[in-house]
C-alpha cells in the first residue's frame, strides 16, 4: 500500500527477496495481489487516503478473506482491532487482535533504535522457524505504536522496555511490538529502514506456506 | 540538546533473567532522525498558525504542520524582524493534532533551537523565512537529538546544510507569494547536478566538490547512489494541487504548503485536494478531479516585484 509513507523501502525488500511488489494506490492495483504490506507513515493521513481513493472497503474485505498482510508502526496501527489516542473517525482493519496505543513511546525526541530478541512460540509451525532470528534483530522505532492488548490467538515475537512506564497490565517491564496472528504479522518499528530483511523474509515465508497459525 | 546520540540505559529494575531489561536504546542517531523524514514522505505538511487551522490541517489528511505565527505571506507583508513561535502557542497546536509538530527556529539562532528542543517538537526548520540571526553560521545540528530541515537553493547549498547535521532537505522556493517558479528552479538545480555527478568519473568528483563547496564525501555518496542521503521535500510558493503535482514529478518527495492553504479562499478542502493530489501525482485524472471548485487560490506575487528575497539568506 503506497498511499503515504516510507512503501518504497518495503518494496525494495520484497523484491530483494526474490518476490513481486507493486505500489498500491487505488481499488484495481489490488488486482492480482496476494498479500498486502502497510508500511510506516502516519495513519491518521494513510486513514484519510484510504477513504477518499476508495481503497478501505475493498482491502477490508481481502483480508477479512484472509489475505496475508504485514504492518509496521502506521501500518500495525491500521491492521489493529482498537486504536488507542487516535482520532474518532480514524479507519482500521481490525485484521489481528491487538489493542495498539499511538505515539506511546513519545514524540520525536523519544525515537530510539534498540536491538531485539526475537522468540518464535512453541506452538508456531516448525518450518518458520528457521528464519535465522536467533540473533538480536536492530530494530528502528519512530514515534512508535505499542501493543497494549493482545487477543488469545496473537503470538508475541518481540518485546521492549519502553523508557517511560508502561501502562498496568502490559507487563512490568515491557511491551508487545512484534506480533502474529494467522496471516497477519505486525511490528511497532521498522524492518525496512535497515538492511536487515530477516522479518520481511518471515512474513513471505507465511505467506508462502499459507500459514494460519 | 545534547552532544550527539545518546546511549540511554534502561531505567527500573533489571533482572539478569530478561535479556531484553538488559538492552539499550539509542535516541537522536542518524537513522530515527532521517527515519521521521522518511515516514513523512508523500505527504503535505502544512503552515498553521492556530490549533485550529492544526485541526483542519489533520482533519484534510496532513502528515504534519509547521507551528508558527505567521503564515510567511504576512510575515512578507509586515516587514520586520520574524522571530520563533511563543511557546505556548506551539504547545496549543501540540494539544490540538496527533500528527507531528514542526516549529522554525531563525539560521544560525541555536537558542531558540534549544527552546524547542525542549518543548520537544517533532522537527526543527532552520528557516530562511525568518530573519537570520547569524550572517556566517548556521546551527550545529550534530548537537542535538531532535532532528533538523533546512531550505536549500542548489546542490551545494543542501551538501552544506547535510554536512552540519540537517536530516532532510526542502527547496526554499520563495515563501508567501503562492508563485512555485523559485521553488521549481531550485528543485531542478538540485536533481539536475545529481544527474550529472551519477554521470562523473572519480577524478571528477574532486572538482565537483571543490565547485559545489561541499565535502567529497557527499558528493561520492551521491555518485553511488543517485540521490541525496536525506529525503528531498519542496516547500516555498504551492498553492495548488496541480503545483504539487509538479513538484513531486519533478523529484520532490513530500510538500510544505505555507500560506497556500490559509490564505486561500476555502482552507479545509484545498487542504484536502492538495494532499490528495501529492498521493495520486502520477495520476491526472485524480488530480482534475479534486482541483474542481476550490475557490480562489492565494492572491500570487511576481519574483521581480519583490523587495525581498527570502531565498537568499543562507549560505
Amino acid at each position: 500500500m503506497a498511499l503515504q509513507g516510507a512503501a518504497a523501502e518495503h518494496v525494495a525488500a520484497v523484491r530483494r527477496l526474490g518476490a513481486r511488489a507493486i505500489e498500491v494506490r487505488v481499488p484495481s492495483d489490488l488486482e492480482g495481489v496476494g498479500a498486502v504490506v502497510i508500511p510506516g507513515g502516519e495513519s491518521t493521513t494513510m486513514s484519510h487516503l484510504l477513504g477518499t481513493s476508495g481503497l478501505f472497503e475493498p482491502l477490508a474485505a481481502r483480508l477479512a478473506d484472509g489475505m496475508p498482510a504485514f504492518g509496521t508502526c502506521a501500518g500495525m496501527i491500521l491492521l489493529a482491532a482498537e486504536v488507542l489516542d487516535g482520532r474518532e473517525d480514524q479507519r482500521f482493519f481490525s485484521a489481528i487482535d491487538i489493542s495498539v496505543r499511538r505515539n506511546a513511546f513519545g514524540r520525536q525526541v523519544a525515537s530510539f533504535e534498540a536491538d531485539l530478541d526475537i522468540v518464535l512460540g512453541m506452538d508456531a509451525d516448525s518450518s518458520l522457524d528457521d528464519g535465522g532470528l536467533d540473533d538480536p534483530f536492530h530494530a528502528v522505532f519512530i514515534r512508535a505504536p505499542w501493543v497494549e492488548r493482545t487477543g488469545d490467538n496473537v503470538e508475541v515475537l518481540a518485546e521492549v522496555a519502553p523508557a517511560s512506564n508502561p501502562p498496568t497490565g502490559v507487563g512490568p517491564n515491557s511491551v508487545p511490538v512484534l506480533c502474529r496472528s494467522g496471516p497477519i504479522l505486525v511490528s511497532s518499528f521498522h524492518p525496512e529502514l535497515t538492511a536487515d530483511d530477516r522479518i520481511h523474509r518471515m512474513f513471505l515465508d507465511m505467506v508462502a506456506s499459507g500459514h494460519t497459525g | 540538546m545534547n552532544s550527539g546520540p545518546t546511549s540511554t540505559a534502561q531505567s527500573g529494575a533489571s533482572t539478569p533473567s530478561d535479556p531484553q531489561q538488559a538492552a539499550t536504546q539509542l535516541v537522536g542517531t542518524v537513522r530515527v532522525k532521517r527515519g521521521l523524514a522518511d515516514m513523512l514522505r508523500g505527504g503535505v505538511i502544512m503552515d498553521v498558525v492556530t490549533p485550529e487551522q492544526a485541526k483542519i490541517a489533520e482533519d484534510a489528511g496532513a502528515v504534519a504542520v509547521m507551528a508558527l505565527e505567521r503564515v510567511p505571506a504576512d510575515i512578507r507583508r509586515d516587514g520586520g524582524v520574524a522571530r520563533m513561535s511563543d511557546p505556548a502557542m506551539i504547545e496549543g497546536i501540540q494539544a490540538a493534532v496527533t500528527i507531528p509538530v514542526m516549529a522554525k527556529a531563525r539560521i544560525g539562532h541555536f537558542g531558540e533551537a534549544q527552546i524547542l528542543e525542549a518543548l520537544d517538537v517533532d522537527y526543527i526548520d532552520e528557516s530562511e523565512v525568518l530573519t537570520p540571526a547569524d550572517e556566517a553560521h548556521h546551527i550545529d545540528k550534530w548537537a542535538f537529538t531532535v532532528p533538523f530541515v533546512c531550505g536549500a537553493t542548489n546542490l551545494g547549498e543542501a551538501l552544506r546544510r547535510i554536512s552540519e547535521g540537517a536530516c532532510m532537505i526542502r527547496s526554499k522556493g520563495e515563501a508567501g507569494t503562492g508563485n512555485i517558479v523559485e521553488a521549481v528552479r531550485h528543485l531542478r538545480a538540485i536533481t539536475g547536478d545529481i544527474r550529472k555527478i551519477t554521470q562523473a568519473d572519480a577524478a571528477e568528483l574532486f572538482d565537483w566538490a571543490k565547485q559545489l563547496q561541499s565535502p567529497l564525501g557527499l558528493v561520492q555518496e551521491i555518485a553511488e547512489t543517485g540521490r541525496l542521503p536525506v529525503p528531498l521535500f519542496c516547500a516555498g510558493g504551492i498553492a495548488t494541487p496541480a503545483d504539487a503535482s509538479l513538484v513531486m514529478q519533478l523529484g520532490a518527495e513530500a510538500v510544505f504548503v505555507g500560506s497556500g492553504i490559509f490564505k486561500s479562499e476555502d482552507p479545509g478542502p484545498r487542504a484536502e485536494a492538495i494532499v490528495e493530489a501529492t498521493t495520486h501525482y502520477r495520476d491526472p485524472s485524480v488530480v482534475a478531479k479534486v482541483s474542481r471548485g476550490l475557490g480562489s487560490a492565494m492572491p500570487g506575487l511576481e519574483m521581480e516585484g519583490l523587495e525581498t528575497k527570502l531565498a537568499d539568506r543562507g549560505w
